[in-house]
């Protein structure tokens, strides 16, 4: 047992620490205050305390555990609202009422509720670790599979069949004359990642319901993608938006130094919305990490390893998680906070020199993975995080190093998020190196996406050359061709590219009638150059009615869409027909 | 204050005096932040703050700089504390000065209890999400940028700018539709000059508010120091008539740049290493813990709206102050020189504007169904004219078409009628969005692709009875 010898803001500074390690988790003064050690100078240790230290008088006990922070892994996680230490802020408010006092303690998984466990292997079974050695249906989505911890083999000398708690025995595994007990429950080191059997690259669509996204710039299961953006761009909704819709088996939002108000919304809306193609409600699919701003600094830095580790831990089950991180930035200002107290060499911007590896060591946990054990599996942990740059100015170290890692980036546009252009995510600037890797999943279920998503990319971008001349001698005096161009990238931007998060139809849409969308559009535009070329003139387009049917588009939903597009189009082809017979 | 019975220690030599850092022989017992007393030699006492201990040493931060503090006669004393502000429900009605002293004349309050002036963090599982929306009477706001209780909405402002009117305006007609509740203000002059604050004071006499208010008044010539604690006394204040004694509370604090500028003084002093521009790098941490202070609690009656006032130094949104605080705060009122030139009050510039939570807020059963749509069509239609106001300057108005002609119009129409208002008019939301439609009405029906078609058919003047 040490004492402490020093206290600097989150630093402390601790004697008589011999025989600690790093990483070691210690308790530190009367209350327990949870730090961690981040470096031993002889007898002492240098400790990052992730609760306020206000208060702490040197000369207190320092206690270490003899355990490197982790997480608790196991039944009871799935729709729990945690701190960035995985204390359960639902306890901890049954526990103290509603302001958080530290060295206050709360566990992760209810250690009194009994769980349903069905064993899937049986007395004399060899088993080794990663195999399913039974399930328990923790909500109406997901199905615990409970694994044999790591580095755990042998035959099951028994297994129960019951109602069990998360710290009830319920398998014996016997190796030689040593036997194992195991539980629903087992720990993690949160910076540790999971092992696996092997590693492929991502592949196929993560469906998010944006169509930006799915159709323009996709995301694919196991990718790594960044949203940076200024204040007020719209990177919280974006993040929501894919908690919400994504199609995986279970999401993870890491809330870490953003707004208790927006988690408070978040949780609100989860408790009511329900998933768009199982009608469940949304939160038996996702677990949260609340650590606002306001909460202490230091366990911003846990509570991003705390989001992925839980993520892996689904993903080794053989699921498809999403973990999505707001706001990445404020994760490395804790770091350079630390950093800063110990007095370490400051890189850019005041930033430690280790903040890029540290955010690859984050980004670098997504991937698809064949999982270890038995029966042979499959899973994947996709990663979206928010980058919040000074000034909204993308040169910064941050997203400088950010951009180095992720292979989507979606570019937040201040300029669009002033005219309230949402999502504002500038398709110019943006990217996905997943193209090829979703190219398999489009094809077969809208053959043509890659030409209608090129095309459009196109007229996009002819626009903007336009937009320069448009500058200097008006809109008026465009020839022709070039005023459908505009009329028709206006069309994209607007009638396509613009999706309210708060529209009751639009919040979602479905892949499938993404495409139909963009391919009416397209229609749109041949059929318009067709009566360009015999004659019409470009008023005579403007003010086709068809123009003002495809603006509503957004408000049929997904359900009806096949068939009223159907409609449209044939509409289309008679009205845009009729208008070129008329010259 | 009165902290005297609770002196426990006293530490002996000090070895250095630099700044506002003095550095003394380790105290036993004393606390990470705890709030000592330095005497001087010559019977002065200043206030300080242990903002670093070991074994070896304790590092006070003083309060106004150690300007006469010698390394012999002066003395160190520990008041066993962090800073507290006593509170009861008779600060209503009260003046005092960035160290929660009494500077109204009247006698000192007896408390109920000693809070910390930096508050506990509400747990975000027990938060009740912000809904109930406050009507303003300002169409810029009340329309596009609705505030709500439990919101913090700060507005960012340039000197010269008629920020103080109108939060004054603000505090004139703000109402909650609904039952008679009790509501307090609070309010917060950070080192801004006397004239600002006693425009401010004779304003809540005017008004009558003055009895339901609790004042912190630090002028520009009162110690820079106090300016990081008055927002936080403000807050402490706040929180306890919110959460102890029920009521909805409006806090008020400017001007926060001056907040600002006393952190980073601070932090130069302590030599730490200096982020953007100077500014600590925790100045978001910082700034994060007093604004996130705002809010509702589950099963709890109050609630605290926070309302800052910044100046934006050379009128730049990207400086570090306005910066910071647009990502920790629910949107911003953003006041515009350009339509300040052109006549236009209040001169919101509603595309730098933008509430966060006025989802919440707004739509049938609190304000009307058709507001969220003729939020987003007023946001299109203006900014589709203000993008042909920016092209005609090269090219001339004559040179656009027909359609395009109407909007530019319609954008000159807008802040004519729309933002423009009296500071003394106080609209319904119902007038504020009766005015949208009449402008609507000028333009193509068919443009009005944002709008349900029921609400077309209900609303616009010409299927009006
Ligand atoms: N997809 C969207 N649909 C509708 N409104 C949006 C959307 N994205 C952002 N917004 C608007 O922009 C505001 C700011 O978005 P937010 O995600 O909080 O920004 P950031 O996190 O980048 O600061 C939101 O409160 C909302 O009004
Ligand atoms: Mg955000």
């Amino acid at each position: 047992m040490g004492k402490i010898w020093r206290v600097s803001g989150p630093l402390v500074i601790a004697d008589d620490m011999k025989g600690s390690q790093v990483y070691e988790v210690v308790e530190i003064g009367e209350e327990g205050l949870v730090g961690e050690i981040v470096g031993l100078e002889g007898n002492k240790a240098i400790i990052q305390a992730h609760e306020d230290t206000l208060g702490l008088k040197v000369g207190e006990v320092v206690r270490g555990t003899g355990r490197i922070l982790s997480a608790e892994l196991g039944p009871g996680l799935v729709g729990s609202i945690y701190d960035g230490l995985q204390k359960s802020l639902l306890t901890l408010g049954e526990n103290i009422g509603p302001f958080i006092k530290r060295g206050a303690k709360a566990s992760a998984l209810p250690r009194d509720k009994k769980w349903q466990f069905t064993p899937k292997v049986k007395v004399g079974d060899a088993v080794s670790q990663g195999d399913i050695i039974g399930v328990v249906p923790e909500t109406n989505l997901i199905e615990h599979r409970i694994m044999v911890p790591l580095g755990i083999k042998g035959t099951i000398k028994e297994i129960r069949q019951g109602d069990y708690t998360v710290e009830e025995p319920v398998t014996w595994i016997e190796n030689g004359n040593e036997v194992k007990e195991l539980t629903l429950m087992q720990e993690w080191p949160v910076r540790k990642p999971r092992p696996y059997k092997q590693r492929f690259d991502p592949s196929g669509l993560l469906t998010t319901g944006m169509r930006i996204l799915d159709y323009m710039f996709p995301l694919a299961l196991g990718g790594k993608a960044s949203i940076p953006g200024g204040f007020g761009t719209g990177k919280t909704v974006a993040l929501q938006q894919l908690a919400r819709w994504a199609q995986t088996h279970l999401n993870i939002y890491v809330g870490c130094g953003e707004r208790g108000n927006e988690m408070s919304d978040v949780l609100t809306s989860f408790r009511e919305l329900k998933d768009p193609n199982t009608g469940i409600l949304l939160q038996e699919k996702e677990i949260f990490i609340a650590n606002t701003s306001n909460m202490p600094v230091v366990a911003r830095e846990a509570s991003i390893f705390v989001g992925i580790t839980m993520a892996e831990y689904f993903r080794d089950m053989g699921y498809d998680i999403l973990v999505v991180a707001d706001s990445t930035s404020r994760w490395a200002e804790a770091m350079r906070e630390m950093s800063g107290r110990l007095e370490e060499m400051p890189g850019e911007e005041g930033f430690p020199s280790y903040m890029g590896s540290r955010l690859s060591s984050f980004y670098e946990r997504a991937g698809m993975v064949e999982c270890l054990g038995n029966p042979e599996r499959k899973g994947s942990v996709t990663v979206a995080g928010a980058v919040s740059p000074p000034g909204a100015d993308f040169s910064e170290p941050v997203t400088q190093n950010t951009l180095r890692i992720i292979d989507a980036l979606y570019a937040l546009d201040v300029s669009l998020a002033n005219k309230r252009h949402f999502p504002s995510i500038n398709w110019l600037t943006s990217y996905s190196l997943y193209v090829d890797a979703v190219k398999d999943w489009w094809n077969e279920y809208d053959p043509g996406w890659e030409d209608t998503r090129a095309s459009a990319l196109r007229v996009l971008q002819q626009e903007a050359e336009l937009e320069e001349i448009v500058r200097l001698v008006g809109p008026e005096a465009l020839p022709e061709g070039d005023k459908l161009l505009l009329l028709t990238a206006r069309m994209i931007r607007e009638d396509f590219l613009q999706q309210s998060a708060y529209h009751e139809v639009d919040t979602y849409c479905m892949p499938a009638k993404a495409g139909l969308m963009l391919k009416t559009i397209m229609k749109f535009y041949e059929l318009a150059q067709e009566m360009l070329n015999s004659g019409a003139g470009i008023e005579s387009i403007r003010s086709s009615p068809m123009v003002y049917r495809i603006s509503r588009m957004k408000d049929i939903p997904n359900e009806a869409f096949e068939q009223r597009v159907k409609e449209l189009w044939s509409e289309m082809d008679q009205s845009l027909v009729t208008g070129k017979r008329v010259p | 204050m009165d902290f005297s019975s609770l002196y426990v220690k006293e530490g002996r030599a000090i070895s250095k005096a630099k700044g506002s850092l003095l550095i003394a022989e380790s105290i036993p017992g004393i606390k990470f932040n705890e709030m000592v007393d330095i005497q001087l030699g010559n019977g002065e006492v200043k206030s300080g703050q242990a903002i670093d201990i070991s074994e070896e040493a304790a590092i006070i931060e003083v309060f106004g700089g150690v300007s006469e503090v010698d390394l012999i006669g002066s003395k160190i004393r520990c008041k066993g504390e962090t800073l507290k502000l006593p509170v009861s429900i008779d600060i209503s009605g009260r003046i005092f000065n960035g160290m929660g002293e009494p500077i109204d004349g009247g006698s000192r309050v007896i408390p109920e209890d000693y809070l910390d002036i930096n508050g506990e963090p509400i747990n975000p599982a027990l938060r009740q999400p912000p809904a109930e929306f406050i009507e303003t009477g300002i169409s810029a706001i009340d329309g596009l940028n609705a505030l709500v209780r439990g919101q913090k909405l700060p507005i960012f402002s340039g000197s010269g700018l008629p920020h103080n009117r109108i939060v004054a305006q603000i505090i004139r007609q703000a109402t909650v539709k609904g039952k008679e509740e009790r509501f307090a203000l609070v309010f917060a002059a950070i080192g801004i000059s006397y004239d600002d604050a006693s425009f401010f004071m004779r304003n809540l006499e005017r008004t009558g508010a003055l009895e339901r208010t609790v004042a912190f008044i630090n002028t520009a010539s009162d110690p820079v120091i106090e300016r990081i604690s008055t927002p936080k006394l403000a807050l402490t204040a706040a929180e306890y008539l919110a959460w102890k004694q029920n009521m909805h509370v409006l806090v008020i604090l400017t001007d926060m740049t001056n907040y600002c500028e006393a952190l980073r003084e601070l932090s130069s002093m302590r030599e730490e290493i200096p982020s953007r521009r100077g500014y600590p790098g925790y100045m978001y941490t910082d700034l994060a813990t007093m604004y996130e202070r705002a809010g509702r609690i589950l099963g709890k009656e109050g609630s605290v709206t926070i309302m800052p006032i910044l100046t934006m130094p050379d009128d730049d949104i990207t400086h570090p102050i306005p910066d910071l605080t647009g990502y920790i705060t629910e949107g911003q009122i953003v006041l515009s020189r350009n339509l300040e030139r052109k006549g236009v009050y209040p001169p919101i510039d509603v595309f730098l504007s933008l509430s966060r939570m006025m989802k919440e807020g707004i739509g049938p059963s609190k304000t009307r169904e058709d507001h969220n749509n003729v939020f987003m069509q007023s946001y299109a239609a203006y900014a589709e004219g203000c993008y042909l106001r920016e092209i005609s300057t090269i090219i001339g108005a004559e040179a656009l078409g027909e359609r395009d002609k109407i909007y530019l119009t319609n954008a000159d129409e807008f802040e004519r009628k729309f933002i423009s208002q009296g500071e003394w008019e106080k609209r319904t939301v119902e007038d504020t969005l009766d005015i949208a439609w009449e402008l609507f009405s000028t333009l193509p029906e068919e443009d009005l692709k944002l709008i349900k078609e029921e609400f077309i058919k209900k609303y616009l003047p010409k299927y009006r009875k």
